[in-house]
Parts: C-alpha cells; sequence; structure tokens
C-alpha cells in the first residue's frame, strides 16, 4: 500500500518543522483583545459602543480638568481668563477655589499657624495604628497606640498637658487594682473596685489634681474650640474616633446578644435594635437638639463629642449585627472544644471562638467603618462644617458663589482615598489570614 | 430662611424657651466673647473668607453688637446654625443672639418665644426668568414649569399668588438653593422662584446673568431680622439698640470716616452728641459705656455702608436699596429717635 502511496506524492518530509511563533493575531494583546472585545458581532457591537461613551465622556471631562485655571481670585476672574486662553464659550474648571481654600477644606477654620498640630497628630495616629494594623511592626510600638489616644487630644483641642496625663493616671489606677489587689480581695472585687475608683478619680480627683499641677509646672498649647475645627479634619475625627470606639462595643454587644443571661441578653437585643431601627440623621438630631433641653441651662457638653457617641452608638449597633453573623458561622464543635479544654468564658472567646469569628467578619466590618465614615458628611445637617458643609460656606463668599463641581472633585477624591485605603487593607487582611485553603 | 420649623422643634423650643437665665450681657461680658448664631453660608449675608474671617452683611451686625458690648468687633465666636438647629441653638442658650436672616413671623416671636429686635433686611418672594421666555411680569406664567425649594413658605406664597391671579403652573421641587440653580440652569424649569435677594445673588453667579430678568412682582413679605431669648429684656435693648444706631448713623450722616470728628467734641446735631455719648447719658441707661453706638458704627460702618460693602450695587451681588433705604429716601428704614 505504501508503496502506491509513495508513486503518487512527489515529496515527504521525513524531518520536524522546527517550532514557529503562534501567528500574531494568536498571541499577547491582539489575542486578548480579539478574544475578549471582538469575538462576535454583538461583542464587536457593544465594545464600540462602550469605547465611544468613554471617548464621549473623556473628551468633556479631560480638557475641562487639565485646562483648569489655577491663578484667579475669584470666579469671574476665572471665567475671563477661561475665555481669554480657550476661547468664549470654553467650559473649564476653575481649580483656583482650591489653591485659595484648600486648606479651610482639610483643617476647617482651625489657626494657620497652628497647622502643624493636626499635621502632627496625623502623623502620630499613623504611627499608633501601625502596630494594631500590621503583624510586622515592633510590638514595643503599642505603647504608643496605648498613649496616643491622649497625645492626640491634646495636640487637636490644646489646654495643659496635665489635664490628658492626669486622665491616664485614672487607668494605672485601674490597673494597679487589678494587678495588685486581685490576688488579695479577689477577682469579682478587683473588677469592681477597678471600675469604681478610677471613675471616681475621674468625677472628683482628676480635674483638681490638673489644675495644680498645670500651676506648678504650666506647659500647655493654645486652646482651639471645636468650632473652629472644620473639613476632614472634623470628618476625621469623628470617623477615627466613632470607628475605633466602635469596634470593641460592638464585639461586646455581640456578645452580649449571644449570651445566656436574661438581662444582659435583652439589654443587647434593644440597643441593637432600637439604635439600628433609627435613621443615623435622627439621631444626630437628638444629639443637637434634644441632648440641650435634658441638660441642666448653661452645660457647655461640646456637640463634636456628642455627635461622636452618637456615631460610635449607631456603628457599633451595625458592627454587632456583623460579628454576630461571625459567631454564627462558627462549627458548634469549636464552643465545644473550647469548653472541653477547661476555658473560661472569656479565654475561650479571646483565644479561640473570637479569632475565627473576626476573621470571618471582616469584610463586614470594614463595609461598615467605610459607611460610618462617610456618614460622617451627614453632620453638615446639624451645623457642623465637614467637607460638604464647608463647600457651601466657600459658595457663599462673593467670590466663588457658583463653583460647584471642582470642590465636588475635591471632596470625593479625598473620600475614595480614605474608603479605598480601608477596602485594600481589608483585602490585605483577609489574605493574610486566610489559613484554610493554602 | 423660611423652612418650616418642624413641628418637634417647635413644641420642645416652646416648651424649654426661657430655659436659660436672664443676664446675658453680664455672661457676655464675663465670657469675653459673643456668641452669635449664622447662617452656615449665604452669599453675602454670612460667608468665611480664604483667611476664616466671617464676612458679610449678618456677620456685619453681630461684629457692630460685639464692639458695642465688648469694644472689640473681632470677639465674636460664630456658631453656624442650620434652618433646623437655629431655634434651639438660641433657645437653650448655646447662642446669644441670632442673625441668620430669619423672616420675623408672628408665630416665630410668640409661640417660639423669642424677640425680634428689628429688621435689618426687608426681603420678599420674586421670580428669576431666561430673557429668552420672554416675559415681562410674573402674572404671564400661566403655565409654566416653577422650580421651588421644598417645605418652606416660599412654596405657600407661590400657590397662594397663582391662585389669587387664576392662573396656572408645574412646580419642580427642589431641595436646596445650590441644585435649583443647576436645574434651572439647565432648561429643567421655565422660571425659579426665592427671596429676592437669594435671587440677585444667584443670577450673580451665572456665566452669562444678563440673559436672566428678575421679574418686577414681589409675592411676599419677608422682613429678616436678628433675634434673641424671651425673658431678658436688658440684653434685647442693648440688641436692638445698635441695630438702631446703625440705621440712624446713616440718617445722621455718621459715617466710619467722620465719626472720629464728629464724636471729639459736641456737635450742634443733638441727636448726634446723644448717639455718640458726647451728651445725655444713653449708655448708661443700657447698662453701657457712653461710647457704646461708637464703636458699633467703627465696627463696620453704618447701616448704609454694611450694605453696600457686603450685598450693595457694587457687590457681585448687585442689591439696590430698594425697601431698606431709609424713610427719607422712600425706604422703610427708620429709626426710633435716641433721645
Amino acid at each position: 500500500m505504501s508503496d502506491t502511496h509513495a508513486q503518487t506524492v512527489a515529496y515527504v518530509r521525513d524531518t520536524m518543522l522546527d517550532q514557529q511563533d503562534p501567528p500574531l493575531n494568536q498571541v499577547g494583546a491582539v489575542k486578548w483583545i480579539r478574544e475578549n472585545l471582538f469575538s462576535g458581532w454583538l461583542n464587536i457591537l457593544l465594545t464600540l459602543l462602550s469605547l465611544w461613551v468613554v471617548y464621549a465622556a473623556l473628551s468633556h471631562l479631560l480638557p475641562w480638568a487639565l485646562r483648569g485655571i489655577w491663578d484667579a481670585s475669584n470666579l469671574s476672574e476665572c471665567r475671563a481668563l477661561a475665555a481669554e486662553r480657550y476661547g468664549a464659550d470654553a467650559s473649564v474648571a476653575c481649580w483656583a477655589v482650591l489653591a485659595e481654600r484648600w486648606p479651610q477644606l482639610i483643617f476647617g477654620f482651625f489657626p494657620k499657624e497652628l497647622y502643624w498640630r493636626p499635621i502632627l497628630a496625623f502623623l502620630l495616629f499613623l504611627a499608633a495604628v501601625a502596630p494594631v494594623l500590621f503583624s510586622s511592626v515592633p510590638r514595643k510600638m503599642l505603647w504608643v497606640t496605648a498613649l496616643a489616644p491622649f497625645a492626640l487630644f491634646w495636640l487637636i483641642w490644646g489646654g495643659s498637658i496635665w489635664g490628658p496625663i492626669a486622665a491616664i493616671l485614672g487607668f494605672v489606677i485601674g490597673w494597679a487594682i487589678m494587678t495588685y489587689a486581685a490576688p488579695k480581695i479577689g477577682a469579682l472585687l478587683a473588677v469592681i473596685l477597678a471600675i469604681i475608683v478610677p471613675v471616681l478619680y475621674w468625677l472628683f480627683v482628676c480635674g483638681p489634681l490638673a489644675g495644680a499641677l498645670a500651676s506648678v509646672v504650666p506647659l500647655s498649647l493654645q486652646t482651639v474650640a471645636t468650632q473652629k475645627m472644620g473639613g476632614f479634619l472634623l470628618a476625621t475625627i469623628i470617623g477615627v474616633s466613632g470607628i475605633v470606639l466602635s469596634l470593641p462595643l460592638g464585639i461586646l454587644l455581640a456578645l452580649g446578644r449571644q449570651s445566656d443571661m436574661f438581662i444582659i441578653n435583652k439589654f443587647s437585643v434593644a440597643f441593637i435594635e432600637i439604635i439600628r431601627g433609627v435613621p443615623l440623621i435622627v439621631w444626630l438630631f437628638t444629639a443637637s437638639l434634644l441632648l440641650n433641653y435634658f441638660l441642666p441651662p448653661g452645660t457647655n457638653f461640646d456637640l463634636m463629642l456628642r455627635v461622636i457617641i452618637m456615631v460610635t452608638l449607631f456603628s457599633a449597633a451595625y458592627i454587632a449585627e456583623v460579628v454576630r453573623g461571625g459567631l454564627a458561622a462558627l462549627p458548634k464543635g469549636q464552643y465545644e472544644a473550647a469548653d472541653a479544654l477547661g476555658l473560661d468564658y472569656w479565654k475561650s472567646m479571646r483565644l479561640i471562638i473570637l479569632p475565627q469569628a473576626l476573621k470571618i467578619s471582616i469584610p463586614g466590618i470594614v463595609n461598615t467603618f467605610i459607611g460610618l465614615f462617610k456618614d460622617t458628611t451627614l453632620v453638615v445637617f446639624i451645623g457642623l462644617l465637614d467637607p460638604i458643609g464647608l463647600s457651601s460656606s466657600i459658595r457663599a463668599s462673593t467670590d466663588w458663589n457658583g463653583v460647584y463641581w471642582e470642590l465636588f472633585v475635591f471632596i470625593g477624591l479625598c473620600f475614595f482615598i480614605f474608603c479605598f485605603s480601608m477596602g485594600r487593607y481589608s483585602l490585605f487582611l483577609e489574605k493574610k489570614l486566610r489559613r484554610e485553603h493554602r | 430662611m423660611k423652612k418650616t420649623v418642624t413641628l418637634g422643634a417647635l413644641t420642645v423650643a416652646a416648651l424649654a424657651a426661657g430655659a436659660a437665665g436672664a443676664a446675658t450681657l453680664d455672661d457676655v461680658k464675663a465670657r469675653g466673647e459673643l456668641k452669635c448664631g449664622v447662617s452656615t453660608g449665604l452669599a453675602g449675608f454670612s460667608a468665611p473668607d480664604a483667611n476664616n474671617v466671617w464676612q458679610g452683611f449678618d456677620v456685619a451686625y453681630c461684629r457692630a453688637l460685639a464692639a458695642a458690648v465688648l469694644g472689640d468687633p473681632m470677639k465674636v465666636a460664630f456658631t453656624q446654625t442650620t434652618g433646623q438647629t437655629r431655634f434651639t441653638a438660641l433657645a437653650s442658650g448655646e447662642i446669644d443672639v441670632l442673625a441668620r436672616n430669619t423672616t420675623w413671623t408672628f408665630s416665630r416671636d410668640v409661640d417660639l418665644k423669642f424677640e425680634f429686635i428689628g429688621v435689618n433686611y426687608y426681603d420678599g418672594q420674586g421670580f428669576i426668568a431666561p430673557k429668552s421666555l420672554g416675559v415681562a411680569s410674573a402674572k404671564e406664567l400661566d403655565g409654566a414649569t416653577v422650580c421651588i425649594q421644598t417645605g418652606t413658605t416660599t412654596e405657600l406664597n407661590l400657590a397662594d399668588f397663582f391662585r389669587a391671579n387664576n392662573i396656572s403652573y408645574e412646580p419642580v421641587p427642589i431641595e436646596t438653593n445650590a441644585e435649583a440653580q443647576q436645574q434651572y440652569l439647565a432648561g429643567a424649569c421655565d422660571v425659579y422662584t426665592t427671596d429676592a435677594s437669594g435671587l440677585a445673588a444667584t443670577r450673580a453667579t451665572f456665566e452669562n446673568p444678563s440673559d436672566h430678568v428678575i421679574l418686577p412682582e414681589i409675592i411676599s413679605k419677608e422682613p429678616l431680622g436678628p433675634l434673641v431669648r424671651h425673658g431678658d429684656n436688658e440684653w434685647g435693648d442693648i440688641a436692638r439698640w445698635t441695630l438702631n444706631a446703625l440705621i440712624a448713623a446713616e440718617e445722621y450722616g455718621v459715617t466710619s470716616a467722620n465719626i472720629a470728628e464728629l464724636s471729639s467734641a459736641p456737635t450742634n446735631n443733638p441727636e448726634i452728641n446723644r448717639l455718640l455719648g458726647t451728651e445725655g447719658e444713653l449708655g448708661a441707661m443700657l447698662g453701657l459705656d457712653a461710647e457704646w453706638a461708637k464703636r458699633a458704627i467703627m465696627a463696620g460702618g453704618n447701616y448704609g455702608e454694611i450694605f453696600e460693602k457686603n450685598i450693595g450695587e457694587a457687590t457681585p451681588i448687585g442689591l439696590s436699596r430698594g425697601l431698606n433705604a431709609q424713610w427719607t429716601e422712600g425706604g422703610l428704614l427708620y429709626s426710633p429717635p435716641f433721645r
């Protein structure tokens, strides 16, 4: 048979061809584009349509943004410059409003010569959260974390340094009671004392002590009133305090909701449902309007403090539900294993249950935090000048009346940076803690 | 400005008004600072400048009051208030005086237990329309779409006006002034209605202000003025007569330029002498010193100077005096005599 064939075919190759590169349209970007963008008539149509939409958006946006005017002192000057440079009906951004007012959007009405204080506070804050967020940072840095809240308060509000130091002393007293008195008087009594004694100390001793110390060694920063704070400084203070305080509170509430103890359980359920069932804006109005009437006249209960408390309670209720989801996702065997090891309730929670439950809850927790941070803009309705409120204040000056998008773009970008970093951190943490699928 | 007060705030304010004690003057002096409630930002009336200093027509009144009481126009702590928080802030004592272009109405004066100490700006609701629409009067607006801020008295005024003239309209509800400007410019509505001062300020921000016309009809009365709490008449007197001093100063021709000269020695106009404290005991009757009014006027000039500097025709807002001219010039400003 083969003979027949040999006679019909003139030439038969008996060596292998060298391997060749695939055709150009089957590799790299070209292949990707062919497979993903132009693989059929429908996809071709959709691709072209999308390209046209992207082009239409960018062709308006980019000239508007890139040709923006940076050097003008008011809106009409901006428009005049734009008309002079790009023709009468050119639509260009007036970034000059940011060039003039960005310190206001960041710091509010914080005195200009004191800007170093919030900046230093921000750096200190970063240093303080680093050991909490990243385990590669030396553990000794946790001392910075512990002391940071007092230092931050002092840096931002100013006043005598002895106030925060006297406040720290309260915690030292509580810690001393727990450490030295507990073996002698029993754990329960020690816990009660460790709560009562510092509270009494803060109520009655702390103030006079700080005053006395201040009169001996006057060491103080210029006081800055809360009304002077605005912009992203305000949003960050409220957001960060809310985030830091609501996480522990939320975890406690979640544990309380799972507790068998009747009062604790019902209290947690009622708290969560009531706080969660009412819009945040109502709580803010409560903080700013109603509390004024319940407190005795002349009481100066700082508005920002009231807002921080409300925001914290609000987000704690959400965190509690997120953490409860994590707790519920754990197999019952984990709880039983903890009991079988002879761990008491707190130890089993701390060592076995919560590490796993919190890991499951990370996306939800970070989601709540991002929501909280953006919700800080709601304080505009109770007269605090958050970035959005400041943008309308800036617009109210005769120079900049009529500027909208430039301010909103800037504010949006800043919020995006904050929220995007939080989201990225959450992803990083999830990857780091992923144990089971390695 | 005219946001209807929520029922809750109203009840609470009524319950608790007068809770803060009397003798505001002593409190202010002890504190060394006047707490003044202003708007979070309204073009020409109150806005912070690039150096964080508040400027504006309402702000100028607070500075004059601080100058009269404390001797320094800069000793004012401004509290930003919104339409919802302004009355509770005043009732609870968080602020000493509210100068937030608030319309003087019966219920606010009587039911909310506040005391309007005068009128610093006579406003009224007007309409703005594109010139291309070709209307010369609001009565020609039959069938027009109207941008209107919801929940304000302007909404009710509008309905009344159109019903009284037996013409129809279609409302386009809008939440804020900023939104309204954008909607109006985008052509979502034929006309936009709000206070005439607001319309002028709004038009000033347009790229082509001359393409838009403010219709001549003013369909409501909006007397805007500062207010204090009920129950402290001495403080109310100081606030009222500080405003009157600014108005009277314009009437008598006392300006920030000539006040030093006029107050150095008694002039032959006894009214000026009593106002500036070179004659009589008016300051002592208020519990202040003799030069209180002089300081108030020097803080930002007389009423006319404050008007021209912040919202007058030379500013981008470009309001004419209109009703806010002196009574001698056909306006409504009429200060009771200083005697």
